[in-house]
């Protein structure tokens, strides 16, 4: 268990390094959540209460888009290109004879990211929202713990699909169309673009079902203290379920692929 | 026919390194390095075509999330559905021509910081032609037909009253359109020379912008479209003589003959940015590795 503490500590201090693009991520985070708040202001304008938010809820929203993007990765780009790479050039060999799981160790990995994307990119454009507009945060600490809560278990769900994506180049040896389609599926199906909640009948029902609406649209409604008790329990466990069943399946995938490995000498 | 052909063949391989006006020289460059790209990219036909289909789709996403919003609204900002595409479709059509030819210079802080920006300065070729072409990625057509289709159901869904001048506002904003907004690139690549790790700065100018200018002004507030016409002119970009072809009031109270400036503003723009590039690069030092 140590071994997996380390490395997310690795991957924290690894993102922090990078200040400068840190500063400029934050500038742009910022930029998209005036340019958004400013349209959703225009929509909740002509229909108050649209998709069960007020105003304060919808631009909220917003900005916990912009504030999560990074740590819930939803539009893709982190380590699943850096295990592509080590698949495409054989490296993943060398991960395979090491004394620790491919997978809980590229998740410890990516949790230390996410936990800096969180406070680095994460906080400043939120507060700087909170300033220019008139935002709906929650007034209770039980309420800001619960939402953690669930960042976290979306930041796994998000690393499970990803995972999934990268392991996709032990068929394709490129990984590049599999990465657009998540990152597509992931900007759409997160509630990035638009809440889920506006969409229409049965897409908006697919939608709010697939493993991506537990990355921002979940947590958001947390926040937002849609959820308490048992209701919270309910998309904690639908929250779980998505992370278990495809950590499972990466599992699987995982096996099936590294008996394909072929290790070539030189 | 013939003489044409042998004179081609028979060209001294010196001449080619006859020295020509810097614009040509980069002109010319720019279009060899293209043509190499071009070459790499149609030997995988099929990877091609599936990226370009994916750079539609992920930029018609942007469409498809303001069509769901107008599932709930008649108008947003005072706006109808068609009215909003013809805005969408001139800022995506300009913004998918420059991202096309300027689009790669967001890498330009990539090479400062890992020392491969140095290979460019020793060849005989201007360094901006070939920081532009790096990595020519003809897959952004998908972002060009994008826009053209949603500027051309624009065009016949809006209740537009024709006129001469209309018509020839039209071709002026996407071309102004796009120019103004590779001088952006070219300008922001000029700040990465500075801030090596701040390629994200410029897309918030540019991928920002972009997204800005889909929406009409009518929705932001006064002094963030006054920054985006008087100090990043993006403004003339689609919202100023796309609104005179609407015939819809203008932001700020600006006067009707706005809508003919893009042309001009856009000159300026690129000798703006030219000079910002040529700082850039001088105040440029290697990392030495």
């Amino acid at each position: 268990m140590r071994v997996y503490a380390v490395v997310a500590a690795g991957g924290f201090r690894r993102y922090a390094t990078y200040r400068i693009e840190t500063v400029a991520g934050v500038f742009t985070n910022t930029v998209f959540g005036f340019i958004l708040a400013y349209t959703y202001t225009a929509l909740w304008d002509e229909r108050p209460r649209l998709g069960g938010y007020d105003m304060p809820q919808a631009l909220t929203f917003v900005w916990l888009g912009q504030a999560l993007l990074m740590t819930c990765v939803m539009m893709g780009g982190g380590f699943e290109d850096e295990l592509i790479e080590r698949i495409r050039t054989g490296d993943i060999a060398v991960d395979l004879y090491r004394p620790v799981d491919l997978q809980m160790w590229w998740l410890a990995g990516d949790l230390g990211r996410a936990g800096f994307h969180l406070l680095g990119r994460g906080i400043v454009p939120m507060v700087l929202g909170g300033l220019a507009f008139d935002l709906a945060l929650p007034s209770e600490a039980g309420t800001w713990l619960a939402f953690l809560v669930a960042v976290t278990l979306g930041v796994v769900v998000s690393f499970a699909i990803r995972y999934l994506v990268a392991l996709s180049a032990f068929w394709l040896m490129d990984g590049a169309g599999a990465a657009q389609i998540a990152f597509l599926a992931g900007l759409f199906f997160s509630g990035m673009l638009l809440p889920l909640t506006l969409f229409p009948g049965l897409l908006g029902e697919v939608a709010r079902m697939l493993p991506w609406s537990a990355l921002l649209q979940v947590p958001a409604d947390v926040f937002l203290g849609k959820y308490t008790g048992w209701g919270l329990v309910r998309v904690y466990v639908f929250q779980a379920s998505w992370a278990a069943v495809l950590l499972l399946v990466g599992r699987m995938v995982q096996s099936v692929a590294t008996r394909r490995v072929v290790v070539q000498g030189g | 026919m013939a003489e044409v052909v042998e004179g081609a063949v028979t060209r001294a391989p010196e001449e080619l390194f006859v020295p020509k006006p810097r614009l040509v020289e980069g002109v010319r460059a720019y279009g060899l390095i293209v043509g190499m790209w071009l070459r790499s990219t149609m030997a995988y036909r099929a990877s091609f075509l599936m990226t370009a289909f994916g750079n539609f789709t992920a930029t018609a996403f942007d469409f498809v999330t303001i069509v769901l919003m107008f599932g709930h609204v008649d108008a947003l900002g005072g706006y109808t559905l068609p009215e909003i595409a013809l805005l969408y479709g001139a800022a995506g059509t300009a913004f998918g021509l420059a991202d096309l030819l300027m689009g790669s210079m967001d890498r330009l802080g990539r090479r400062v910081r890992d020392g491969t920006l140095d290979t460019l300065l020793v060849r005989p070729v201007p360094v901006l032609a070939q920081v532009a072409a790096d990595r020519f990625a003809l897959r952004r057509l998908g972002r060009i037909t994008q826009g053209l289709l949603v500027l051309g159901y624009g065009l016949v869904a809006a209740d537009i009253d024709w006129t001469v001048a209309k018509a020839a506002v039209l071709p002026l904003m996407v071309l102004s359109g796009s120019v103004i907004f590779g001088a952006v690139f070219v300008a922001g690549g000029a700040f990465q020379f500075i801030a090596q790790d701040a390629s994200q700065v410029q897309n918030s100018f540019t991928y920002g912008g972009n997204t800005l200018l889909q929406y009409p002004p009518t929705i932001f507030a006064k002094d963030l479209v006054r920054g985006v016409t008087f100090v990043v002119p993006l403004a003339f970009v689609n919202w100023l003589p796309a609104l005179y072809v609407l015939d819809r009031d203008y932001p700020l109270g600006l006067p009707r003959w706005v809508a003919f400036l893009p042309p001009v503003v856009a000159a300026v723009c690129a000798a703006g940015a030219g000079l910002a590039w040529r700082a850039g690069l001088r105040a440029y030092r290697s990392t030495g590795s």
